[in-house]
């Protein structure tokens, strides 16, 4: 709290983000949160700032209403408000720089946040995700695969867990030997295994290979992951990276494998782009949707040259490659980049997701999550801005996979048990810092923090709120069809994910929601079909007395509660809408939905300023508009 | 007859078909008067049927004897055709060629189409303006129908019954006619009775170079104003565009001259323009290449959806105008009979619920499009003369047949009615790939959720019909115990 110099700024404006729309109230600052309050609707709309989720924060110069303070949030709100003191403005403003970013891990929200659980829920959420039985699902150990206690200690490599699977053949020495000839003693280990074929999907860093340097414990240990597979006599070595950057790292002794060392290996670089073009993409990208006003030229030209969807179809070709080399060839295939922890738990975890239809269920997606990122070690302190580190280390890599997965969705609505929501909201957590999931860079930095009794899991709060993050479409028999699935990765089926870009942009959605109206359908399916075996039972009694009648209510659709989301929070028909507009005697309109938002006119023919002029009112928020602009 | 001549080869054997995501067929090909046809004669369901109406292009190609037909469809679809033989492929092409360019209106399929249903109710007498005016007239008193055009000597493109305001005789109307572009006059396109504003569409004023007045033109157009209010203009042109057709006798209403209306220009651009930006477009979505880059390039250089962006902005403002100001809009652009009626049946959609509905939506069309536009035939006058609704069968009258209709309904549709604002934000905007990706991916696993979506609103309804007749049994046996009871 030592931080907060101005705990509360009165008649602070708060301005639309795409139109001239304004709106008036009181921020507050509290340890966690930025708050703000609109003073004059009936409702009190309410917009939460986590102080993590703050990715830049500006304080533009002075204008004639004020001090214009804009925060960019790392959930892509972007919220401008004016306030009208410079000095509170200030306050407001050097409060938020330290609070964003804590120095230390104890000051993150999930040390602080409690959700009034008892220490037994807590460690139930903790043992939700089991990873040993996730490989046991996939059918390791077996004759070829077993558990290694070689990094009981993170004695070899501190970046990976402690269990890991290995060919049986491979020994200790191997694997040793193998782990110091590669970047962050990251050597190959099992990420999946396609039971089918035997095949074995494995993931490294890149070796220190240098110019010239061998290292036979390595092309040891590739020959033990190629022999496990009898199905194949080579193995895909994948080499993400685009080959120039591969190349370059030669120089600094690293690079990658010489396929005249490797007996039986096929090498082959997929092209995709490192951190920090991921990182001026999405940057590019935010830049291009936050324009006033865009012109469809300059939203595709935008598009197109912040090559953020260039870089997602690179990260999913990747996947599709590697999911065809083993459930078509029936190969093993060894997965890097440089450090094996961005682009490899990329193209790993979205393969086997291509691959097993179990990673298209809600508990699937978030043992994915937990094996292929987090437990081996995806630097999610360091590329979220956890803390106050490196601002080259930030990267939306896992964004790209989420999006990913989405594009997935949207080509194949029925085999996901997920929905869009679901995603986006563990986008949001892992950038809330309120979980201790997604803390920290690594498994052994995690048990350090002891995450597991000092925060909760942020997966029991999602499955507690499952009935939301579910797919009303989804049909569990699509898997025994398309067990694999076999997306198009033509540039048109690729599209902008609106719903997560603009996800706190209201004009931007659709008046209606689909998902929600049919989400509520089958929840009214599910009360219906209730209610007729309570009556059938009823009925079967017949002779009895009722004197009860069956609650009426419960033929009513029942609407849940549901998570503030503007996707979900559309009005589910427009006759409710009608009713709360015509009580409240406002103009009526379809939520998120007035003309005045969608600012069809052009500045100097607003039909407004011809009607009702008010030269003064107007020329003045003009100015404002443009000073801060 | 006349198609007998332009068939050369009617049969060809052997021949095989490709077609995007579909496997390929060998059979024998079929050419009749107006259809293309191919049947592998083993399995009824591998048969394609052409209408030669809907070829586009066609391009030959020989790879020894063996030639080959490349047919692009008006429906986007690219289908290849081999052909053994190289004199039956030329007569085939050229055939093809002859008969999807037919010069005589009559000789198209409409006019030989004979429907293999029964005809519950005619099309042709769906949507008579009698009809449609009469709503109006229960709402206001202000307007009247005028027959001024009956023989189509005022305006030989617009339709020979047309709803004016009742203070304008029908003389004023005759001098208004020649001071708008191929007299296209301002006529009601719509009547928002939620604040009695309306909404006319015309040809542009004839102002020429020197500014030419017509007091009959804005005494037509100031009739419908409410005392002390305001009017917008919507020119569908910059206003480049629009000074430009002065020079060419054009123009747009000079402020000077028409005091109590307010100009606003847009930029939609003209039908030879929308067609360059559609081809553009059919070729960006052909193109098969990974590229990204490229495919963003080429479907931005099309400019299809800047032009769908500024049509419904403009459809937006003429809504907004009506609805949020409360004032009259007249829309015109050059003719009148392009971008006008685009704006005008757009707006419709926003700010009237009826227009949303399947019967609404094809009244909106005959009003706006068919009366005062295009298809088979440009206008009233011309399809009046080529005997229309004697001759061939009206698309309402199939369509509305109630199997059919049930195809085209949303499940999700529930009435309001409100008016609705759309976002045109570019990101708000998107391609719409049932159309233009229809033939370019499989839509098979797209479709199968659409099926379940159905199914769960099916579903719904089974359940909520059969727990209110479990209820209601429930309430029979529960009187039954009572009147037991009782005695």
């Amino acid at each position: 709290m030592e931080h907060i110099t101005t705990p509360k700024v009165e008649q602070v404006k708060l301005l639309d983000r795409f139109s001239s729309r304004a709106t008036a109230g009181t921020l507050y600052l509290t340890a966690t949160h930025l708050l703000f309050i609109e003073s004059n609707t009936a409702a009190s709309e309410e917009t939460w700032i986590l102080h993590h989720h703050i990715a830049v924060v500006e304080k533009l110069s002075l204008t004639t209403s004020g001090c214009p303070l804009v925060i960019h949030c790392r959930n892509f709100r972007v919220v401008h408000f004016v306030i009208p003191r410079e000095r509170d403005c200030h306050d407001i403003y050097s409060s938020l720089l330290l609070l964003r970013r804590p120095a230390s891990y104890d000051d993150l929200y999930a040390f602080s946040y409690n959700p009034k659980q008892s220490e037994q829920q807590r460690a139930g959420g903790w043992q939700l995700i089991d990873l040993a039985s996730e490989y046991e699902r996939m059918g390791v150990p077996c004759d070829h695969w077993q558990l290694t206690d070689v990094n009981r200690n993170y004695k070899v490599c501190d970046t990976y867990p402690r269990d890991l699977f290995v060919p049986v053949s491979a020994s200790k020495p191997i694997i040793v030997g193998s782990s110091k000839f590669r970047s962050k003693g990251r050597f190959p280990v099992l990420s999946y295994f396609y039971q089918e074929k035997k095949a074995a999907v494995c993931r490294c860093s890149q070796p220190l290979s240098g110019f010239s340097a061998r290292c036979l414990e390595d092309e040891h240990m590739l020959q033990a992951i190629s022999k496990a597979n009898h199905n194949s006599r080579f193995m895909y070595v994948m080499d993400t990276r685009p080959k120039l950057n591969a190349l370059a790292n030669r120089a600094a002794g690293k690079g990658y494998e010489n396929e005249d060392n490797y007996s039986n290996i096929r090498f082959q670089f997929v092209g995709i782009e490192n951190i920090h073009v991921m990182r001026a993409s999405l940057q590019k990208l935010l830049e291009v949707i936050g324009t006033k006003s865009l012109s469809m030229t300059d939203y595709f030209s935008g598009l197109e040259s912040s090559g953020w969807l260039r870089h997602i179809k690179a990260v999913l070709d990747a996947a599709v490659i590697l999911a065809k080399a083993v459930t078509v060839e029936g190969a093993s295939v060894l997965v890097h980049c440089s450090d094996g922890w961005d682009r490899t738990a990329q193209v790993c975890s979205l393969g086997a997701l291509l691959m097993d239809p179990f990673y298209r269920t809600i508990k699937g997606l978030m043992v994915l999550i937990e094996k292929d990122w987090i437990s081996f070690g995806h630097k999610f302190a360091d590329r979220c801005d956890q803390l106050d580190g490196d601002p080259k280390e930030v990267s939306p890599v896992f964004t790209q996979f989420l999006e990913c997965v989405w594009q997935l969705t949207e080509q194949f609505p029925q085999a996901f048990q997920y929905n869009e929501w679901f995603l986006i909201q563990i986008h949001e957590h892992v950038h809330s810092c309120q979980f201790g999931n997604f803390l920290g860079n690594c498994q052994r930095e995690r048990e350090e923090l002891r995450l597991k009794d000092k925060t909760y899991s942020l997966w029991q709060f999602l499955l507690n709120d499952q009935e939301n993050y579910v797919n009303p479409v989804y049909q569990p028999g699509f898997s025994e069809t398309h067990p694999v699935l076999e997306p198009s990765t033509l540039p048109f089926s690729f599209k902008f994910w609106r719903n997560m870009y603009h996800q706190f942009d209201r004009s931007m959605h659709p008046r209606q929601s689909v998902l929600k109206q049919v989400l509520s359908l089958k929840a009214s399916n599910r009360d219906l079909e209730k209610a007729a075996r309570a009556l059938e039972a009823k009925l079967q009694k017949q002779g009895v007395f009722l004197s009860i009648a069956v609650d009426s209510k419960s033929k009513d659709p029942v609407h849940p509660v549901r998570p503030k989301s503007l996707i979900l929070s559309a009005p589910l028909n427009c006759k409710e809408d009608e009713q709360k507009l015509s009580v409240c005697d406002r103009v009526r309109t379809v939520e998120g939905s007035s003309s005045a938002e969608n600012g069809y006119n052009e500045e100097e023919e607003e039909p407004a300023s011809f009607t009702k002029p008010e030269p003064t009112l107007v020329s003045l928020e003009r100015g404002v508009a443009r000073m801060t602009c | 007859m006349e198609f007998a001549e332009l068939i050369k080869t009617p049969r060809v054997d052997n021949v095989v078909l490709h077609r995007p995501f579909m496997s390929r067929v060998e059979g024998t090909l079929c050419l009749t008067g107006h259809h293309l046809i191919l049947s592998s004669r083993q399995d009824s369901n591998e048969e394609l049927w052409l209408l030669h109406s809907n070829i586009d292009s066609i391009e030959k190609r020989f790879v020894g004897t063996l030639g080959t037909v490349i047919i692009k469809c008006k429906d986007l679809r690219i289908i290849q055709l081999d052909i053994p033989g190289m004199e039956e492929c030329l007569n085939i092409a050229s055939s093809i060629e002859a008969l999807s360019t037919l010069d005589s209106v009559t000789l198209m399929y409409p006019f030989f189409y004979r429907p293999m249903f029964e005809l519950i109710e005619d099309g042709w007498n769906t949507f008579l303006p009698e009809q449609s005016f009469k709503q109006i007239e229960s709402l206001t008193d202000e307007w009247r129908l005028s027959y001024v055009n009956k023989d189509f000597n005022v305006c030989p493109s617009y339709p020979p019954i047309l709803a004016v305001p009742k203070s304008i005789d029908d003389d004023t109307i005759r001098k208004v006619a020649t001071f708008r572009h191929a007299g296209r006059f301002p006529v009601l396109s719509y009547y928002h009775k939620k604040n009695g504003m309306v909404m006319m569409r015309s040809g542009q004023p004839l102002t020429g170079s020197n500014g030419r007045r017509c007091k009959e033109d804005e005494q037509l157009i100031n009739a419908t104003l409410r005392a002390g209010k305001r009017g917008y203009i919507i020119d569908t042109r910059s206003i480049n565009v629009a000074q430009q057709a002065k020079a060419r006798g054009g123009g747009f209403e000079l402020e000077a001259h028409y005091p109590q209306w307010r100009r606003i220009h847009k930029t939609i651009e003209r039908s030879n323009i929308l067609q360059e930006s559609l081809i553009k477009l059919v070729e960006a979505c052909n193109d098969q290449s990974h590229n990204m880059d490229r495919w963003l390039s080429k479907l931005e250089a099309s400019n299809w959806l800047t032009n769908i962006k500024e049509i419904l902005t403009t459809a937006c403002l003429a809504a907004q105008c009506i609805d949020r100001e409360g004032a009259s809009v007249l829309v015109h652009g050059t003719e009148g009979t392009d971008s006008t009626l685009q704006v005008t049946s757009l707006a419709q959609i926003i700010l009237d619920p009826t227009s949303r509905t399947i019967r609404g939506f094809e009244s909106l069309v005959e009003r706006e499009w068919l009366q005062f536009g295009t298809f088979l035939g440009n206008n009233s006058f011309e399809r009046g003369k080529l005997k229309l609704p004697q001759k061939t069968v009206s698309l309402w009258s199939w369509v509305n047949r109630p199997q059919d209709t049930e195809r085209f309904l949303n499940p999700l549709f529930e009435a309001n009615s409100l008016v609705i604002w759309p976002s045109v934000s570019p990101q708000s905007l998107l391609l719409w790939e049932g159309v233009f990706l229809r033939w370019n991916r499989s839509s098979k696993c797209l479709d199968e959720a659409y099926e379940e979506m159905i199914h769960i609103i099916e579903h719904n309804k089974e359940l909520q019909s059969k727990v209110s007749t479990l209820h209601r049994q429930l309430a029979e046996l529960e009187t039954e115990d009572v009147q037991l009871e009782t005695p």
